[in-house]
């Protein structure tokens, strides 16, 4: 299924105040991939990702996803190929009830209502939180709103699963419960985290971000071992990996 | 009245509008509708008259006891934006002081009444809207102006409001503990250093607008925005609907509390 693959070739990007935060990156991640992305703070993990659905376009290179090159006219088919998890869970539920956020997607992708309903409990399954259904986002837990925040992407059925820093803030077993639930996705999956153990965990591959390049790219159990590399970047061992 | 306590007191009055009762599950339309009947009808009495609004209070009182909300909550509230009417009321026992009737050797001034009736319209009025929100979710009431014809944009507005209000007030409270935990006696609590943290609250809050903006982009928005129906009309709201406003038609047409002291006072003699 060529249809899935992302590609980057010589991406470039500048924030308008002049900060280059990419430069030149490259890389094809295949149908069905895990890979998590790394590196230090400011590295350029985040501007990386918004310029894989089209929030922010590349000053130079190009961006495809499955074949079809992003652009400000492919921009909205990509962003339904491509299903982006934001970091903080409270901007990406905005909607009154949990319902109602999950529906969003698919109500703005022209479903129809029972099609909807079905998206949506399915979602919320996916992620176990089906009793949550009718509750306000503010009377979650941190946890509860983060798994609701990936239903809610899950909803629009997306070839491409992007996430940013998808365990911050949670407790050691609502993570525990977030990495089971992303080793249970067939998607094609990115993951920016300083959360090396999830990364081994979750991604056979892994890239380290090093002031907007790619200072590593390669298997996930030889990167993440590999410890002057790792120092190199800000990073250390995986703590599963480190002798006490 | 601290911040904190302000903040759990906003949250206790959105908790009881998840209540079950029957006031809870009539639908938003109707309450908000006769709602607004009721205050129509208080605010048409003219200035002196007391007596007549006094029945009137039979549908707070039905919208406390029936929706199961505590009084205390309400009636401080109340106390609260009371200051308003108080100044509205307060000049005219000075200007109108004609005597209108003298009880026990005291006569009393149309002042005085005018003022009194001032007050009552103010408890009415105010404490029906208080408990309209705690007995109707915020958006029940939100999805009643949808359906009620009030433009979406604002409806809209409103829901967000609802949504990131509590998001706000947990950053503002993060602040404002993160400067307490760094300021000694009266240093740091000026104003100076207010106007820095509101200023810092407003950047921090535009940023948190474009990410969200981002995220609803991400999920295929183009301008629209679905609010979503939950209540459907019901027997019961039509007869909630003309049995309220009958009573308060009748109470507006005939002063209850006349015949009944009529009526009482013909008994015992």
């Amino acid at each position: 299924m060529s249809h899935h693959i992302l590609e980057l070739k010589d991406v470039y990007f500048s924030y308008p105040d002049g900060t280059e935060a990419l430069k030149g990156i490259s890389f094809r991640i295949l149908h069905g991939e895990s890979v998590g992305l790394t590196g230090a703070n400011g590295a350029g993990k985040t501007t990386l990702l918004m310029n894989l659905n089209g929030q922010l376009f590349p000053t130079k290179g190009l961006v495809s996803i499955g074949e079809i090159p992003l652009n400000k006219n492919t921009r909205q088919e990509i962003k339904r190929k491509v299903g982006f998890v934001f970091q903080r869970a409270n901007d990406q539920l905005f909607m009154p009830t949990v319902y109602e956020d999950v529906a969003f997607g698919p109500v703005n992708l022209g479903l129809t209502p029972e099609q909807v309903d079905e998206r949506v409990t399915n979602a919320l399954e996916t992620v176990g939180c089906l009793h949550l259904i009718h509750r306000p986002p503010h009377r979650l837990s941190e946890g509860q709103k983060n798994a609701v925040a990936i239903a809610t992407v899950m909803a629009m059925n997306p070839d491409i699963l992007v996430m940013d820093e998808p365990a911050s803030n949670l407790d050691p077993k609502s993570r525990r419960q977030l990495i089971n639930l992303l080793k249970g996705f067939a998607h094609t999956k990115i993951i920016a985290s300083h959360d090396l153990d999830l990364i081994l965990d979750v991604c056979e591959r892994c890239i380290i971000i090093k002031d907007g390049r790619i200072a590593a790219d390669g298997p996930a159990e030889e990167i993440l071992l590999n410890k002057t590399l790792l120092e190199e970047n800000n990073l250390e061992l995986p703590l599963s990996r480190q002798k006490r | 009245m601290t911040f904190d306590s302000e903040y759990f007191n906003i949250g206790y009055l959105d908790s009881l509008s998840y209540k079950d009762t029957f006031v809870h599950r009539l639908d938003p339309r109707v309450k908000l509708l006769v709602s607004f009947v009721f205050i129509l009808f208080v605010v048409s009495f003219p200035k002196y008259d007391i007596s007549g609004l006094i029945p009137f209070f039979i549908y707070p009182v039905f919208l406390l006891t029936a929706g199961d909300i505590p009084l205390r909550v309400i009636a401080k509230k109340v106390l609260v934006v009371s200051p308003f009417a108080l100044f509205i009321g307060i000049f005219n026992p000075l200007f109108d002081t004609n005597v209108l009737l003298t009880l026990y050797g005291i006569s009393i001034t149309g002042g005085w009444i005018s003022f009194m009736s001032i007050m009552v319209k103010f408890t009415l009025t105010v404490s029906t809207a208080l408990l309209l929100i705690a007995a109707t979710s915020f958006l029940g009431l939100c999805e009643a102006l949808e359906r009620l014809k009030l433009p979406k944009v604002f409806v809209i507005q409103l829901l967000f409001l609802y949504r990131y209000l509590f998001v706000l007030l947990e950053e503002t409270f993060r602040m404002l503990r993160a400067r307490d935990a760094r300021s000694f006696g009266k240093k740091g609590r000026d104003i100076k250093t207010f106007i820095r943290l509101i200023s810092v609250l407003l950047v921090r809050t535009v940023e948190r607008a474009e990410r969200i903006y981002q995220a609803m982009l991400s999920r295929g928005f183009r301008g629209e925005i679905k609010v979503l129906r939950r209540h459907s009309l019901r027997f019961q709201d039509f007869l909630f609907a003309l049995f309220s406003v009958s009573i308060f038609y009748i109470f507006r047409h005939y002063n209850i509390v006349n015949i009944l002291g009529e009526t009482l006072g013909r008994t015992l003699r």
